[in-house]
């Protein structure tokens, strides 16, 4: 059974009512990386938000479930629902430095929550945050848990972050873009160490990204999404193999690939834009009347 | 053989604010330690290298936005390593930058117009509506968006006015600092096509810094690999795709994830 489960998930704009969210369904199982994939203002994010309950305030969801465990956490009121997250998901920021608290030292950044949320004592937080920075590869973990964050590269505070994700053994995971603010060859450190951790404690990762080389990197199965209508759903092979859905093929022809420089780079069609938008209002007609 | 840039032995220091003790001076970091090559006048040069490697450092000390603390910068026969600001002020409408990020460098409370044509009204060039149309209609932006502020743009739009700004004043060169970086990969191909275009149509001679290999294979003809601010390879772009010498150019390919599930990504 998944973990998490996405029914007709809608979200709009308070006020104006621009919708944000078009009835989005998807599911997340243990042990499974499902990426979703889209360009900037498909709703890929708010999908991860609206999951951890951190929707910006100007967003408000519409309709749908959000069922994590089985439990709609829509229907749970604030404080049970805000428990239920804390205890169960984590999120992997996609800014390492803007993440971290900049006046205070690395221990207390991860151990916070194990203290406040999970009601350990700081020595036991504090053992869990030393072997968990060994776990994703930091030398001397000691010392980097008394460091500041601007005594540390990016990559390296990335590493922490990623710690600090599965320091509560969280059973989903929702990373968001993690790695767009590192250049290549950190990106591929820290990809395979989430890979890594992800397979090691067999959790449930949703992974927001843009970039369909790494999903076909991380992820096990996908969710295209276009003006946040999801317009495809399937799995990393087939997905790869052949994409179902013109705006998806048009996605994956625009990606860059050093190998094919002909048959990569090529923008969007303004037929296929045409087309997914055409879908988008009759989707739009159809919550209406339906 | 018409060269337009020498850099010879090119060193460049900072301060390293990070380790700066309460009084006194802050100890220098060397970001350029001795890079050489030269650009000819047409070609399109892509500088490569990881985050530190010092690409855009080596792109501001060539349009002197920083002082190089050794070697020479020659710019079209001049040498304009340690040349001051009113020195400089003829040469700056030679050289135009174009940024990595439009929202933050495009002036959020002026219109598109008014920012295309700010380097023409700064340098004086006569005749500015019919230059700003005409570097409206090179980057394939309709006439009306001269009206239009840089937020009722999408990221690729704001990135085309970037592009009009530095080409208005048909500069002899154009520095692109990662400027496709912040961009879907559909916005990412429309503004490298448009470079493709421009350099063909109005012969543009560009250096072109990112730290991806993949963009860089479409647009130039020469590529310089920078790390820990020395050029580790220089070659032909084909040449360094098929055959990369330097062990660091070899990480930096093997680095790129392909969208392919079958690549051996170890």
């Amino acid at each position: 059974m998944s973990f998490l489960r996405v029914n007709g998930l809608s979200a709009r704009l308070k006020g104006a009512g621009h919708p944000i969210l078009r009835g989005v369904s998807l599911s997340v199982a243990a042990g499974e990386v499902r990426g979703l994939v889209g360009e900037s203002g498909a709703g890929k994010s708010m999908i991860g938000k609206a999951v951890l309950g951190i929707l910006p305030k100007a967003v408000e969801v519409s309709g749908g479930e959000i069922l994590l465990g089985g439990v709609d956490l829509l229907r749970l009121p604030p404080k049970e629902r805000r428990a239920r997250i804390g205890a169960t998901c984590a999120l992997i920021p996609q800014d390492p430095l803007t993440a971290l608290n900049p006046s205070r030292r690395i221990a207390p950044q991860i151990t916070d929550r194990l203290v406040d949320i999970l009601g350990w004592d700081r020595g036991r937080a504090l053992a869990r945050a030393e072997e968990l920075l060994a776990e994703v590869h930091i030398p001397d973990p000691a010392r980097v848990l008394r460091a500041y964050p601007h005594e540390l590269s990016g990559g390296m505070r990335q590493r922490i972050l990623i710690a600090s994700a599965f320091a509560a053994e969280p059973k989903l995971i929702v990373a968001d873009e993690p790695t767009t603010a590192l250049d290549v060859t950190v990106q591929k450190q820290v990809l395979k160490l989430i890979a890594e951790m992800q397979a090691r404690h067999g959790t449930a990762l949703l992974f927001v990204t843009h970039d369909l080389g790494v999903v076909s990197k991380v992820c096990d199965s996908l969710t295209v999404l276009y003006g946040g209508l999801v317009v495809e759903d399937t799995d990393v092979r087939s997905f790869f193999a052949g994409p179902a859905h013109a705006y998806s093929r048009a996605l994956l022809a625009a990606t860059p690939k050093y190998t094919d420089p002909q048959a990569s780079l090529t923008p969007v069609p303004d037929a296929v834009i045409r087309d997914v938008q055409a879908e988008v209002a009759a989707a739009d007609r159809r919550a209406r009347h339906g | 053989m018409d060269e337009l840039y020498r850099i010879e032995d090119l060193h460049l220091s900072l301060p390293d604010l990070n380790r700066k003790p309460i009084l006194g001076p802050a100890p220098r970091i060397e970001i350029l330690k001795g890079i050489s090559f030269t650009l000819r006048r047409g070609e399109v040069l892509g500088i490569v290298g990881g985050s530190g490697s010092g690409k855009s450092t080596l792109g501001r000390a060539m349009v002197r936005l920083l002082e190089p603390t050794g070697g020479r910068v020659v710019f079209d026969g001049a040498d304009i390593t340690h040349l001051g600001e009113a020195g400089l002020r003829p040469l700056r409408r030679r050289f135009q930058m174009i940024f990595q990020d439009p929202m933050s460098s495009l002036n959020p409370r002026h219109r598109v117009g008014q920012i295309v044509a700010a380097p023409l009204r700064l340098h004086g060039v006569g005749d500015v509506p019919a230059k700003v149309a005409e570097a409206l209609e090179h980057v394939g932006l309709p006439q009306h968006f001269a009206a239009r502020y840089p937020h009722e743009l999408s990221g690729g739009q704001r990135q085309r006015v970037g592009i009009a700004r530095a080409i208005a004043l048909r500069p002899d060169f154009i520095l692109a600092d990662e400027i496709v970086s912040g961009l879907d990969v559909s916005s990412q191909a429309q503004v490298l096509n448009l470079l493709e275009r421009l350099v063909a149509d109005l012969g543009l001679t560009l250096a072109f810094i990112s730290h991806d290999l993949s963009v860089i294979r479409r647009l130039c003809s020469r590529v310089l690999v920078l790390h820990h601010g020395l050029v580790v390879e220089e070659a032909a772009t084909d040449r360094l795709f098929a055959d990369p010498q330097a062990a660091y150019t070899r990480e930096l390919l093997d680095a790129i994830p392909l969208p392919d599930p079958d690549q051996v990504w170890t």
